[in-house]
């Protein structure tokens, strides 16, 4: 019997891209600190990104350690647990998940799948990563100004986080618009980069429909969040103005401590919309990549083609799309105008439609495969329980009468934090223990990665499963104390501590998982070029880890799609995307 | 439309014969267009919610000429320039494709004069607006202080993209009568082989702009 696959064509159309014009860097900082590689700058990014979160984390241990035991630490206040939330929040969403995504992976992944040498504008690139560390330190540095950071909550509601009663009111709340403006200008940089060169720079044979997932879930993400970014950078300015100018966009007439302010006339509601247009959004900026990476670390780990791959390429453009008119389901109880409540609860049911069937096909991809229980495709499994889980709960908090008593309680938070912090977060960690050994040459140590799976999975579940019973017994979501409040029965303080201990234990197995990437650097198993027999180009690469240039000599030519797995009469389980048809060894067995 | 199908579904480039500059200016272009747009309905927004009557832009906006009051006539004179910057910008592409140096060169720099003499009268009407009728961001005499604030923001946020512009044209100009588009000398940062793209893609860019004043002006002045 021949050979059967997918797509694949002997023919290969002759090259309309011109080979890239490379920048040669001869000095070590030229190559390692001014890098214009886009894969040195992935690992910039990755770094700093991975840093900051850690200071998002170590906020969260001291907010869960004030929920669990109030009155027992003298240095966390109200406005201090205020200002936690506000920075946590923001850090994870923002300057670690979009940035590990888009300007990690981005940068690392899409020149090497694509079948490019670089990024088509490596100079521009390069900056965006600067002006992203400058966006970064800015945020630090408001740790360390008067007042400290701002606590308006992530989402910077006005008139609060204007008004002077709230912290970091008067330098806490500039920088943070400042930073956020920055990291805007810098992703706009980089990410016109990562559309271009999927557009426009793909190798020979590369079709769109060609592409991995992983490249298909970036490349959308980032058009996302090129058109929704838009909406923050405005609202920045606009409140920035408020903050400084006095101006009154977003400020209606108001009494603070009992003193009429200036303002007059402004609309807070309009801050909410901007907010959420680009809140939503931002919401799938962080998943389409965890998405596409699923769909590949299941794939290759379960040594199967994935299952409908056209629908799956079109579920990501459709979630994309539809996530621009979901925005209000934010904002049921923000006192818009009611009606928009139906319009904006039916939207976000129909996105619901793409993305059960993305599960759908992710389970259908598993069913019946050669299934590798590796550390990478155990992340992807825990994405999947994750994922659904929290997809449920929004189902419930998509429809309007459900979500009026639930919000803003605990409820939300656990739904969020499964659906868009967790589930993403065992995404990062899966693709980190997946191209490790690309980036490096060296496998990470797989019983420690077995150990912080487990750890991390159950744990997570520890902490969020009980969190939607106090959401259900109305424990409001950012408060320093629910004292003794009455309708909130004594064992919630129960509850709350034993979510305190597993967030402490999962926070402390994620030292296990650097100690790891450290050690595994110097001392883990050379993994050689394609240690988990994939098809994508990134594992054919002449050197591992790939030289500046990415594919030595020549590019690749692609014959065929990214997913040839176990394809019947042929002799390895695995054909890259770059054997064409005609070289393919048959088994030797002919029936 | 079946040719949009097939570039798109064919290998290596979705746009064919566009080069990446071009693509990626188009796309800049277009998040660039989310941000006017928000702009542009917050303006709306506030100017619809406001709690005090709206300055009537016809008499704000009148300038006094020969001692008649003369309205938007200003902001007539400065749409007519940026407009007529359009077509120069156009002719300097066109013969930029020509390869004729001596042409493109002086027709940037009309486009360049036109654009600062866009910025000038501007600055002078934001004079005449804050000196005269006492026009702040915070607050105005005539009616709604988001009258004041939307005005200069969004007048500033565009003024500052055409600024921008002009620093580019003046460069790309410069590049243009030095002939390093013509040799292909490598850019001062980027390294890249000069070539006579970069002034289409000037003009993408110039032409935005002044696409946006367009919604600008009617929103602002007309409305
Ligand atoms: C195990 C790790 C984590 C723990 C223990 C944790 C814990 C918390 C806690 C205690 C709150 C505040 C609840 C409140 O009082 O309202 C919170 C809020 C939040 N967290 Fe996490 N979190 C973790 C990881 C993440 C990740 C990875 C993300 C990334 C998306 C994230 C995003 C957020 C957001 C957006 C908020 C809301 C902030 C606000 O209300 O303004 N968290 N988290
Ligand atoms: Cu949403």
């Amino acid at each position: 019997m021949d050979y059967v696959a997918h797509d694949a064509s002997d023919f290969a159309r002759p090259a309309e891209v011109e080979e890239m014009e490379l920048y040669h860097p001869k000095t070590f900082i030229g190559k390692y600190i001014w890098s214009q590689d886009a894969k040195v700058i992935a690992v910039q990014y990755a770094i700093t990104a991975i840093g900051i979160g850690l200071v998002a984390l170590v906020l969260s241990w001291l907010m869960r350690l004030q929920l669990a035991f109030p009155n027992s630490f003298s240095f966390i206040d109200p406005s201090n647990y205020l200002q936690f939330v506000t920075m946590h929040g923001m850090i994870m969403v923002i300057y670690l998940l979009t940035a590990l995504f888009l300007g990690g992976f981005g940068n690392y992944l899409i020149p090497l799948m694509v079948g490019a040498r670089d990024m088509v504008f490596p100079y521009v690139n390069m900056v965006s990563y600067w002006v992203y560390l400058t966006a970064v330190l800015l945020l630090v540095a408001s740790f360390f100004v008067p007042g400290g950071p701002t606590g308006a909550g992530w989402t910077l509601y006005p008139p609060q986080a204007i008004l002077q009663g709230t912290p970091g009111a008067t330098w806490g709340i500039i920088l943070m618009l400042v930073s956020l403006a920055f990291f805007i200008i810098g992703f706009t940089m980089g990410g016109l980069n990562y559309v271009v060169t999927v557009l426009q720079a793909r190798t020979r044979g590369m079709t769109m429909m060609r592409l991995p997932l992983t490249v298909w879930g970036i490349f959308t993400a980032t058009v996302l969040a090129l058109l929704a970014f838009p909406a923050l950078f405005v609202s920045a300015i606009m409140m920035m103005l408020d903050v400084t100018l006095g101006t009154s966009f977003f400020m209606p007439a108001i009494v603070s401590m009992g003193q009429q302010l200036d303002y007059t006339g402004g609309s807070p509601v309009l801050f909410q919309h901007l907010f959420w247009f680009f809140g939503h959004p931002e919401v799938y900026i962080v998943a389409l990549p965890a998405f596409g990476i699923v769909s590949d670390l299941i794939s290759v780990h379960a040594r199967k083609n994935i299952f409908g791959y056209r629908m799956m390429v079109w579920a990501i453009v459709a979630i994309g799309g539809l996530s621009f008119i979901v925005w209000a389901h934010h904002m049921y109880v923000s006192g818009m105008n009611p009606y928009f409540g139906f319009f904006f609860a039916t939207t976000t049911l129909i996105i619901a439609v793409p993305t059960a069937l993305k599960v759908y096909n992710w389970v259908l991809t598993l069913w019946r495969g050669n299934i590798h229980l590796t550390v990478p495709m155990l992340f992807a499994i825990g994405f999947i329980f994750t994922f659904i889980n929290g997809g449920l709960t929004g189902l419930f908090l998509g429809n309007v009468t459900v979500d009026v008593p639930l919000s803003d309680t605990m409820f939300v938070v656990a739904h969020f934090h499964m659906v868009m912090a967790i589930a993403p977060i065992l995404v990062v960690f899966g693709a980190i223990y997946h191209w490790y050994p690309k980036i490096t040459g060296r496998m990470l140590n797989d019983t420690l990665g077995k150990f912080h799976f487990w750890v991390t999975f159950v744990g997570s579940y520890a902490i969020y499963y009980p969190m939607h019973y106090l959401g259900f017994a109305g424990v409001p979501r950012r408060y320093y104390a629910i004292g003794g409040t009455n309708f909130i029965p004594e064992s919630a303080q129960a509850l709350n501590a034993s979510i305190t201990i597993a967030a402490l234990i999962v926070g402390v197995v994620q030292v296990v998982f650097l100690y790891n990437l450290v050690w595994s650097y110097f001392k883990g198993k050379p993994s050689g070029s394609n240690p988990w027999s994939a098809t994508t180009l990134e594992w054919q690469t002449a050197d591992t880890p790939p030289k500046h240039g990415n594919f030595g000599e020549t590019l690749p030519v692609v014959y065929r799609w990214a997913y040839d797995y176990s394809v019947p009469g042929a002799k390895e389980d695995f054909i890259p995307q770059n054997v064409p048809p005609r070289d393919v060894v048959l088994s030797s067995n002919k029936t | 439309m079946q040719g949009i199908v097939a570039d798109w579904s064919s290998d290596q480039r979705a746009f064919k014969n566009v080069p990446w500059g071009k693509a990626m200016m188009w796309i800049f272009l277009l998040s660039d267009t989310f941000i006017f747009s928000s702009f542009l309905i917050s303006y709306m927004t506030v100017r619809m919610s406001a709690t005090e009557p709206w300055p009537n832009p016809s008499e704000v906006f009148a300038l006094t000429l020969f001692g008649e009051k003369i309205p938007l006539i200003l902001i007539a004179i400065m749409t007519f320039i940026l407009i007529s910057s359009s077509g120069t910008m156009a002719m300097a592409v066109k013969f930029g494709y020509e390869k004729n140096r001596k042409m493109t060169f002086i027709l940037l720099l009309i486009t360049a004069a036109f654009g600062a003499t866009f910025v000038g009268m501007q600055a002078f009407e934001w004079t005449k607006l804050i000196v005269e009728e006492g026009v702040r961001p915070w607050g105005n005499p005539m009616g709604a202080a988001q009258f004041g604030s939307s005005f200069f923001m969004i007048t500033g946020f565009h003024g500052t993209h055409v600024s921008i512009g002009v620093i580019f044209l003046i460069i790309v100009a410069i590049k243009v009568l030095r002939g390093d588009l013509d040799h292909e000398r490598p850019g001062f940062l980027t390294g890249r082989k000069g070539k006579y793209e970069i002034v289409e893609i000037m003009g993408l860019y110039w032409h935005f702009v002044d696409l946006v004043w367009v919604f600008i002006f009617a929103v602002f002045y007309l409305w």
